[in-house]
């Protein structure tokens, strides 16, 4: 009987250790694999070629990355810049201002903001963010515009990601102690002088932290951006010109390809970009918000 | 002069605030606006018939068990890898584990992969073992995806739990394996959170499923064959030009939208409950 449950103890403890284990090979595994789908067309064609061609013609052999390249990173920015301001001031809000009872209506709020899924946003999109476009926005700029733009791709993104920059900033607000907001308050700073120059001013890295994570968030987000961005290959000079994002791309020709090895692992080569980005940019935010949590845990 | 400043600043705070909460009111008010008048009984309870795609009758049946079959095939398989993971970081290994937070570090990376990453790796890996696009295909790309959401929030809600109760176990004299079948009974309502919320990204997720699971009109009755999906339903009807499959896809739109809310506030219910029984 005692053997038993030792036996079983045991045998627990190893096998929880090999998920453990396996947990962390995935990512490698993962990485790896689309690296070699994607090394025949490395081996093809110098990689800075790749990345800074602006040739895309994938029936002649012509696979230049930069349209999609410059489109995610223009989509990202349009939608990081409408984002940031908005989830700073109500995570500032939420944290120093709003009542217990705001505070407890907002959380739903932002859980479903994030929970709504990608489709939704997409559907969304082309039904209010493209006709207000096409119709209100652009004329005054342009001459025509299909209302798919890239501004229409940054839109919905940035609603997409306010829920993510929200829970990650309000976690670093409250990780200030309140030792320092309050010497400042009874000091006779008003509250949003103690904001300005005690809350912000700490926070700075968890901000910037939580941007970048946002950042690659939005580079990999496909389904939205594809239904509203127009999915043309060009560069786009303006944000009312039609783009074409990395994920849409792999979206859209993956899956039909296959007849063609080249496509095939020039498409696996934007995931292995992605995958290369995400992680990269995932890991050093990551690293530097577990930082902040710590240093003010006593 | 700061009094003003103040002021301003706070109204342009609330202002904010009232932005994010008018925008979510404003999505799910155009999508109930544009689907209710497609919505019918016909849309839950029927397969797409002849000529679906083209205005004729039919329904949205396959896509709403296809994304059943998917997302319960991808919580069997999660499940049984999360729960062991997250009671072995939390109480097989010491409490400032430098292995622990490598795995934690590593989920956190997982979880922000884009979802066609996932898809592309898994098409990938379904080709190299020579799987068409089918359910299983599906259920394995989006255990992918769902496993690190699982983990993690439920690790967030482990970690909660105060160290009295596996303490007084082993002194009780009992052994971790079955220290942690207790605790474990202890952390179901933490459990059912995670999974509501994994259920919830992975029921809602299109780029997945895109290559792995296929589509099809009908709903799939082995593993092997492709499976439609409600995400993918509604872009394809979306891609339509017959306005009347448009509506439809607003309609879908409503299903899963309706889906997604009842989820997100039952983990909601759930974790409540969970704070309520911690001290």
């Amino acid at each position: 009987m005692r053997l038993l449950r030792a036996v079983k103890d045991k045998t627990a403890r190893h096998l929880m250790l090999g998920i453990a284990i396996f947990t962390i090979l995935f990512l490698l595994v993962m990485g790896l694999s689309l690296f070699f789908k994607a090394l025949p067309i490395m081996k093809e064609k110098n990689l800075w070629v790749l990345l800074t061609s602006a040739q895309w013609k994938p029936f002649k052999g012509d696979f230049g990355f930069l349209p999609f390249i410059l489109s995610t990173f223009y989509v990202s920015l349009i939608a990081i810049i409408i984002a940031l301001p908005f989830s700073i001031l109500t995570s500032i809000y939420l944290n120093s201002y709003a009542s217990k009872n705001v505070q407890r209506l907002f959380e739903p709020v932002v859980d479903l903001l994030s929970g709504i899924p990608p489709i939704i946003y997409g559907v969304w999109g082309t039904l209010t963010i493209v006709p207000l476009i096409a119709n209100k926005i652009a004329p005054k700029f342009v001459e025509y515009s299909t209302g798919y733009t890239v501004l229409a791709g940054g839109v919905v993104l940035a609603v997409m990601i306010i829920p993510l920059l929200i829970s990650i900033m309000v976690e670093v607000f409250r990780s200030i102690p309140k030792e320092m907001t309050d010497a400042s308050l009874s000091m006779g700073a008003t509250k949003w002088q103690t904001v300005k120059r005690v809350i912000l001013r700490k926070s700075v890295s968890g901000i910037i932290a939580a941007t970048v994570l946002a950042l690659s968030r939005a580079f990999g987000e496909t389904m939205a951006v594809l239904m509203v961005c127009g999915n043309i290959t060009q560069i786009p000079h303006s944000v009312f010109d039609a783009c074409y994002p990395l994920p849409a791309l792999i979206a859209n020709n993956y899956g039909e390809m296959l007849s063609m090895p080249s496509y095939e692992s020039a498409l696996m080569f934007s995931a292995f970009l992605l995958f290369i980005i995400v992680v990269l940019f995932n890991g050093l935010s990551r690293f530097a918000l577990n930082q902040i949590e710590r240093r003010y845990q006593f | 002069m700061k009094y003003l400043e103040e002021k301003i600043f706070k109204v342009i705070m609330i202002c904010a605030a009232m932005i994010i909460l008018s925008v979510l009111v404003y999505i799910i008010g155009t999508i109930f606006y544009r689907g209710l008048p497609a919505l019918n009984l016909d849309m839950i309870t029927k397969l797409p018939g002849g000529g679906f795609y083209l205005g004729k009758e039919g329904g949205v049946l396959n896509a709403i068990v296809g994304s059943l079959y998917i997302i319960l095939g991808s919580l069997v398989i999660s499940i049984a890898i999360s729960v062991p993971l997250v009671l072995y970081i939390n109480f097989y290994l010491p409490a400032k584990s430098v292995f622990a937070s490598l795995i934690r570090f590593s989920l956190d990376i997982l979880f922000g992969i884009p979802s066609i990453v996932y898809g592309a790796f898994g098409f990938a890996l379904m080709v190299y073992l020579g799987i068409r696009a089918s359910l299983i295909g599906g259920i394995l790309t989006v255990a992918m995806l769902i496993m690190p959401i699982m983990m993690r929030s439920f690790d967030e809600i482990t970690r909660l739990l105060s160290r009295d109760l596996p303490d007084a176990l082993l002194s009780l004299g009992a052994t971790k394996y079955e220290m942690v079948k207790v605790i474990l009974r202890q952390l179901l309502p933490g459990l059912v959170t995670a999974i509501l919320l994994a259920i919830g990204r992975g029921i809602g997720d299109a780029a997945t499923v895109l290559f792995t699971a296929g589509y099809t009109d009908n709903i799939p009755a082995a593993l092997n064959q492709p499976a439609a999906t409600l995400p993918l339903s509604i872009f394809f009807q979306l891609g339509s030009p017959v306005e009347e499959v448009q509506n439809r896809a607003y309609a879908s739109a409503i299903i899963l939208t309706v889906i997604i809310l009842i989820l997100s506030f039952s983990a909601r219910y759930f974790s409540s409950k969970f704070s309520k029984n911690k001290i």
